[in-house]
């Protein structure tokens, strides 16, 4: 038996199990895999760049799931640069901008931003590129005033979320691409709509942003398999070097299999959009505010109603460590993640929490549940239940420490 | 190395956690020490009764951390029962990790959390209470006691970073 094994098995199996840790890693329901099975077993598995029949094919349907995946968001198919990851999506928005225009060296983003974007932004420090970061408010909420202060002549690109993953602000978009516009035309707009797929409106024709992220894993895709719109006319270079292939700025061997079963994710995300986002707006509120009546000293991380992405519910149980919350509801079968630092590896918390003005000892007492259409009522009805003797257990082993 | 070992516990650190022993506030503690800041996420508080013969007949814990930290604590109370505080003073981060069946190496910094708390707690009877300083006692900190002084020193940090943001 391994140490894991041992582990697992002191550990136990809740008999009933709700899986809310989304944000952090997905499955596929039997529909996508299906849609995915026969482009690993038998057909449509060649080079759509090779000139063969199995290319031709696979060519004909991968340019189709293409158009299925660029539907919602209004965009031409052929300016949807597919890659592995919306990671790899944003430090292609960002590193391939710049390595494609060199006049200019700002770059201006949010303080919320995904660390994917950040970090990407910051690596650029040696290439000469300077980097301001917009402050949010106590909702997390883009500071659109200190954006306008903040672009000059040598800005070349605006980085801002669409929604943010950890507190579910809708940020203003649509403000912030007119302020930069309304400066200069020039000036690149990227937002990584990541989290904003598949949950709030997105039409890229009359909302012109120059790029945008959008990841499979995030609506139930695979894994493996994201998306980044690039406008016709936007210079950008590709990450990496690599064969002639379809696709310019992730050059590789393109894998059907997956593509289709992101097209099948659009579908049934899309096909019943509002529905799914009407019944999880009510799933996340019978949470959040489940929670605040049943469990003293809690507070919601971020904005509310409307203004908050349907999936999302954050909050902070004061008085409880966030590692310890985590372990304590997986052995009673519910899983989600915290802002904590112990769960993150470094003694930091989570950058947003901070960033909406959090106390790190607030930050490190959050947690973090996402809702899909695939939950259901009673799980969440197994949550409310259940959580309150979790909470309750933990604050007995803080005990009178106090915070 | 191309990949990073993620946080595994042993079994053992799952189980105390579950079924902490010794856990809560003493009312009749001979003395009381803490280590570590909620603003690092990581709380120690180490109480203990001591006799006449500076023996440790008793002592428990309170922990803001998570579940290392909390197995930590504890098992550092099993190992410090009905010994003198010589005795308790000898125990390294290293053994408590070693009882706990190892802690993943990011995780090293809970176990030295709890012997700083602990010898924080004896360096203080020994001056506030029994007002006397015993031979084995070191005149200066030891590592696992600055550790903890690090970590609060950089919670202090952080504190400030924050407000400047």
């Amino acid at each position: 038996m391994s140490d894991i094994d041992k582990l697992l098995d002191q550990h136990g199996k809740a008999i009933t199990e709700v899986y809310l840790d989304w944000e952090n890693g997905s499955k596929i329901e039997k529909e996508v895999l299906d849609a995915m099975l026969p482009f690993y077993l038998d057909r449509k598995f060649g080079n759509p760049a090779i000139t063969h029949r199995f290319g031709w094919e696979t060519y004909d349907f991968y340019m189709g799931a293409k158009k299925t995946i660029a539907k919602p968001l209004n965009i031409n198919p052929q300016s949807l640069a597919i890659t592995h990851s919306f990671t790899e999506s944003n430090n292609l928005a960002i590193k391939g901008i710049v390595r494609a225009n060199k006049k200019k060296k700002k770059i201006i983003l949010s303080e919320v931003e995904h660390l994917s974007v950040i970090h990407s932004a910051k690596s650029l420090y040696g290439e000469g590129v300077k980097v301001e970061i917009i402050p949010v408010s106590n909702d997390g909420v883009v500071n659109t005033d200190i954006l306008q202060e903040k672009l000059d002549d040598d800005t070349l690109l605006t980085s801002i979320q669409a929604v943010n993953h950890e507190i579910g602000t809708i940020q203003p978009v649509k403000e912030a691409f007119e302020i930069v516009k309304d400066k200069n035309e020039d000036i690149i707009f990227h937002t990584d709509a990541t989290s904003a797929f598949g949950r709030v409106p997105l039409d890229y024709s009359k909302l012109e942003v120059d790029l945008a992220t959008i990841s499979s894993n995030r609506i139930l895709g695979p894994k493996g398999i994201a998306g980044l719109y690039v406008k016709d006319g936007i210079k950008i270079r590709p990450l990496y070097e690599g064969q002639l292939s379809v696709e310019i700025l992730s050059p590789d061997v393109e894998n059907p299999a997956l593509l289709s079963g992101f097209a099948k994710a659009v579908e049934l995300q899309f096909d019943k959009f509002e529905e799914i986002n009407a019944e999880t707006t009510r799933l996340r509120d019978k949470l959040l505010y489940g929670f605040q009546t049943t469990i003293p000293r809690t507070d919601i991380n971020g904005p509310q109603g409307k203004n908050r992405a349907p999936d999302n519910v954050n909050i902070s149980f004061l008085g409880c460590e966030g590692e310890a919350l985590t372990v304590e509801s997986s052995m009673k079968g519910i899983y989600a993640s915290s802002g904590s630092a112990c769960t993150s590896r470094v003694l930091m918390p989570s950058h947003i929490l901070t960033a909406i003005g959090m106390k790190p000892e607030e930050a490190h007492g959050s947690l973090l549940m996402k809702l899909t259409r695939i939950n259901t009522e009673k799980e969440i009805d197994y949550v409310l239940e259940t959580m309150p003797k979790v909470i309750e257990r933990i604050r007995s082993i803080t005990g009178g420490i106090s915070l | 190395m191309s990949s990073r070992i993620p946080l595994p516990y042993s079994p053992r650190v799952l189980e105390l956690f579950q079924n902490p022993q010794n856990l809560g506030r003493m009312e009749d503690a001979t003395i009381v020490a803490s280590a570590g800041s909620p603003a690092c996420g990581d709380m120690i508080a180490f109480y203990l009764k001591i006799n006449d013969k500076d023996t440790i007949t008793k002592s428990s814990f309170e922990s803001y951390g998570c579940a290392s930290n909390i197995a930590a604590a504890s098992q550092l109370t099993i190992m410090i029962e009905n010994k003198t505080l010589e005795e308790a003073w000898n125990f390294t981060w290293n053994d408590v990790s070693e009882a706990l069946g190892g802690l993943p190496k990011v995780k090293t910094h809970c176990g030295s959390l709890a012997v700083g708390a602990l010898r924080r707690a004896i360096r203080t009877y020994f001056k506030e209470i029994a007002k006397t300083s015993p031979e084995w006692l070191p005149g200066v900190l030891t590592k696992d006691e600055k550790h903890a002084l690090e970590e609060e020193a950089l919670a202090e940090k952080l504190g400030k970073k924050y407000k400047l943001l």
